[in-house]
């Protein structure tokens, strides 16, 4: 788009007329009607006036992005942007009741995306003068990237010192402490993947199926051994990366997406072998899932009101009323202290060789070889350390839920979380935090538009990769790398570590 | 034996189906170097589009079966490779110089949008249609009472399917649209530089394994009578395992991949278990990339520096 010339207002309008004519095409098989079960069988249903409507916007908008890269970026701002504010504030109090919701989310999310990228270019065009301005306003993500490296070195701290105080914050009810679970969940399951994916340059698309491991595994421990959540973690952790290591072991020597797409079978394999039910203890109950998994204890004590006889309740220890937030928290601490040593983890091991190791390799595997660096078993230990931290995940996802079964691990579980990654921005362990709560987070804010999840999820990431394929907080690049500086040694090699 | 050779018109049926679609991930494969995640999604658009032109037709009171069935196969073709056009040029354009991976992770984004378009459109539920062709021959019946039926809806499957192919590999062999694909598979700088339009080239690569998943899309339809908007994801799966089965970039490779694991599926779950007929494919393609990563009509992929 940006290579464009600059054209004619006809020109502009006869571009648009096209764009326009072409979705219309698109859309009119499925969007212009709609498939209706009946009883005995499915009839048609018209939606001509809708689909001209979202014609009609995608047609306006292309112009308006014409426009706006004729110089009249202005002047579509002040269209657009009142435009966007009154949606926020009609999504916010219900003003007016919509007949067409979707419909008004479309022309909303159109203004919103024109009025943005008509206020870079108006920031382009007034910041012409100021050089370190103009190098940063076509891209506002840049300088947020900018701003995240200046105050990076606090902003962990300060993110950890608010993760850690979060359950006794007084916003904190039992609803909201709920979601800091579901989010730190992903977060580690964001950061274990990162091994994998970001730093070794490994796609893997069947991630869930060690998340799976970890929580059957812990299922059977305890149900079937009776070790409890303490005990039988560890034996989780490792069961998933020993299947890490079985899955690995043929497959790694495969490139990048031959790879992804193995291991997707892999993952879809693990969940119909469940689903099917094997004849193995418990795992015999296949689609009907394994319920009753123990709740992990304190030291031994209980989170109930009434414990069993021989055990002792968190609450009558401590002197404090029972309330089932109490378990929550607990639970809340589990997570978070998993969390932390997952990233812990991936930010020592990156300095170690392996990890040195892992990053050279996903930069150029051909010289890695020449090099004398192993691939396979490199990449095996990358593997078998993200499954193993799935594993870990896994076993938290059993006890907290109490229930598992197949349905929980799909693929499109694999998706989420590969997007936590990718829109987090490769390798960046921040990255997978924000994305993680926009990603978890929101749809648990905005419960009424839980059905668009999926898509946004897709769409974001088709949006995220055109834009800027290396993810949003891009940290793609080596931790180390060979001096460019010319009073250095040409060997000597700059440890500039980067505050990941 | 009687009930082997029903398997075997069963499978080389479902073969066909899988045939079709591979052979759009094996063109793409073969001129990007991308495995076209969103493929399988493609082939489940071309179902609902027929679903949708079945329906429009009977509401305009056509019912003359073989026109009906023209009119299907022509505008689901169109309607699809639109689809396919389309996601080339939002999701993959763009990404054509960029890492291995960026192309990949968009191909994964568009499917999970493509589905939930389909879901969030035209509803979750599945969609039966009666069957438009029914009917079929008795060929032969056993000394125990069992019937090997070929059914009308086979015969049709298996011919479109084999004119199509023949006719698509004319195309590619001999018109210069076909010259130009294999020119830009060859080495797209060098074919540029010829004059070759490669981006016109890709785009119509994809409006041609567009098309071919569409028509797969409307037999798999007019075969099993339901489609759903999860129907791309095994069927996608499935049929890129044929294309590496097959040799992923060769033509033949996928039909004749296509075609294997058809007839695996389908003897795999006559003769041993019908739960664990997916986890076939999956082995099937996790063995193939062990022991032969090339196919079984492959050329050795050769990785420069």
């Amino acid at each position: 788009m940006q290579n464009e010339k600059i054209r004619s207002f006809p020109e502009m309008v006869k571009d648009a007329v096209i764009v326009g004519a072409v979705s219309a095409a698109l859309a009119l098989p499925l969007v212009g009607f709609k498939t209706v079960d009946r009883t005995t069988q499915i009839e048609l249903e018209f939606r001509f006036g809708e689909m001209f409507y979202a014609v009609a916007v995608i047609a306006i908008g292309r112009l308006l992005l014409s426009l706006t890269a004729a110089g009249k970026a202005r002047a579509v701002l002040f269209i657009t942007a009142p435009l966007s504010i009154l949606g926020l504030l009609e999504y916010a109090f219900e003003l007016v009741p919509m007949e067409w919701p979707e419909l008004a989310g479309l022309t909303w999310l159109a203004a919103t995306i024109i009025a943005i990228r008509a206020w870079v270019f108006t920031r382009r065009d007034k910041a012409a003068d100021d050089a370190v301005a103009r190098a940063t306003a076509g891209l506002p993500v840049a300088a947020v990237v900018t701003l995240f490296s200046r105050f990076g070195k606090f902003l962990g701290p300060a993110a950890a010192a608010f993760a850690i105080l979060m359950p006794f914050l007084p916003f904190a009810d039992q609803r909201m402490v709920d979601i800091g679970i579901l989010i730190l969940t992903y977060i580690m399951l964001g950061w274990g993947l990162n091994v994998v994916v970001g730093l070794a340059g490994l796609l893997d698309l069947g991630y869930v199926a060690f998340y799976a491991v970890g929580a059957y595994a812990y299922a059977l421990l305890s149900l079937e051994v009776g070790l409890n959540f303490w005990e039988a973690l560890p034996l989780a952790g490792a069961c998933a990366a020993t299947f890490g290591i079985l899955l690995g072991f043929p497959v790694l020597r495969l490139r990048g997406d031959y790879l992804a797409i193995v291991t997707l079978g892999f993952g879809e394999m693990i969940r119909l072998v469940l689903l099917n039910g094997p004849d193995f203890g418990l795992l015999a109950n296949g689609a009907k899932g394994i319920g009753d998994i123990p709740r992990p204890s304190f030291f031994g004590m209980e989170f109930t009101a009434a414990p069993k006889p021989g055990a002792v309740a968190f609450s009558d220890y401590f002197g404090l009323d029972f309330s089932p937030i109490q378990r929550v928290i607990y639970l809340y601490y589990i997570i978070l202290l998993l969390a932390f040593i997952t990233n812990w983890f991936t930010l020592r091991i990156r300095k170690l060789p392996i990890g040195r190791a892992w990053e050279a390799l996903r930069e150029d595997e051909i010289a890695c070889r020449a090099l004398g660096i192993n691939p396979r078993n490199t990449k095996l230990t990358a593997f078998a350390i993200g499954a193993m931290f799935a594993g870990f995940a896994g076993s938290f996802f059993a006890t907290r839920q109490g229930f598992i079964s197949p349905e929980s691990f799909n693929f499109m579980e694999s998706a989420v979380i590969l997007a936590i990654v990718v829109l987090g921005g490769m390798g960046s362990q921040v990255g997978v935090v924000l994305a993680a709560i926009v990603l978890i987070g929101g749809p648990e804010w905005f419960r009424d538009l839980a059905a668009f999840r999926m898509l946004a999820f897709g769409g974001l990431m088709v949006a995220v990769m055109v834009w800027r394929p290396q993810g949003l907080l891009a940290h793609r690049e080596p931790t180390i790398k060979l001096a460019r500086s010319p009073r250095e040694t040409p060997v000597a090699v700059s440890v500039r570590e980067k505050a990941t | 034996m009687e009930y082997f050779l029903q398997q075997l018109i069963n499978g080389l049926t479902l073969g066909a189906m899988f045939g079709l679609i591979a052979i759009g991930y094996t063109m793409v494969y073969g001129i990007l170097g991308m495995v076209n995640f969103a493929h399988g999604e493609i082939f489940m658009i071309g179902g609902f589009v027929s679903v949708i032109t079945f329906l429009v037709l009977g509401y305009l009171g056509l019912t003359w079966v073989p026109l009906v069935l023209v009119i299907m196969l022509l505008t689901t073709m169109f309607f699809t490779s639109l689809h396919g056009w389309a996601v080339e040029r939002l999701g993959y354009r763009a990404l054509r110089n960029s890492n291995r991976l960026a192309p990949l992770i968009s191909a994964i984004g568009m499917s999970i949008f493509l589905q939930n378009y389909v879901q969030l459109l035209q509803g979750a539920r599945n969609k039966a249609l009666k069957p438009i062709v029914s009917g079929g021959v008795e060929l032969m019946t056993s000394a125990s009472g069992f019937t090997v039926k070929l059914g009308y809806m086979q015969v049709v499957i298996v011919a479109v399917t084999t004119v199509l192919m023949a006719g698509f590999s004319l195309l590619i062999a001999r018109t210069s649209l076909g010259r130009q694909q294999r020119a830009c598979e060859q080495d797209m700088k060098m074919a540029r530089l010829l004059g070759v339009n490669v981006d016109r080239t890709i785009s119509l690569t994809f409006v041609m394994g567009a098309a071919l998943a569409a028509v797969a899309g409307l037999t798999w339809l007019m075969y099993y009578g339901i489609i759903d908007f999860y129907v791309g994801f095994l069927a996608g799966i499935k049929a890129f395992s044929a294309a590496v089965l097959g040799g992923i970039g060769s033509l033949p490779g996928a039909m004749l991949g296509g075609l294997l694991i058809g007839l695996i599926e389908v003897f795999y779950s006559a003769y041993f278990s019908t739960e664990y007929k997916d986890v076939a494919a999956f082995a099937i393609l996790v063995m193939v990339l062990i022991f032969r990563p090339t196919g079984l009509l492959g050329k050795p992929d050769i990785e420069k520096v």
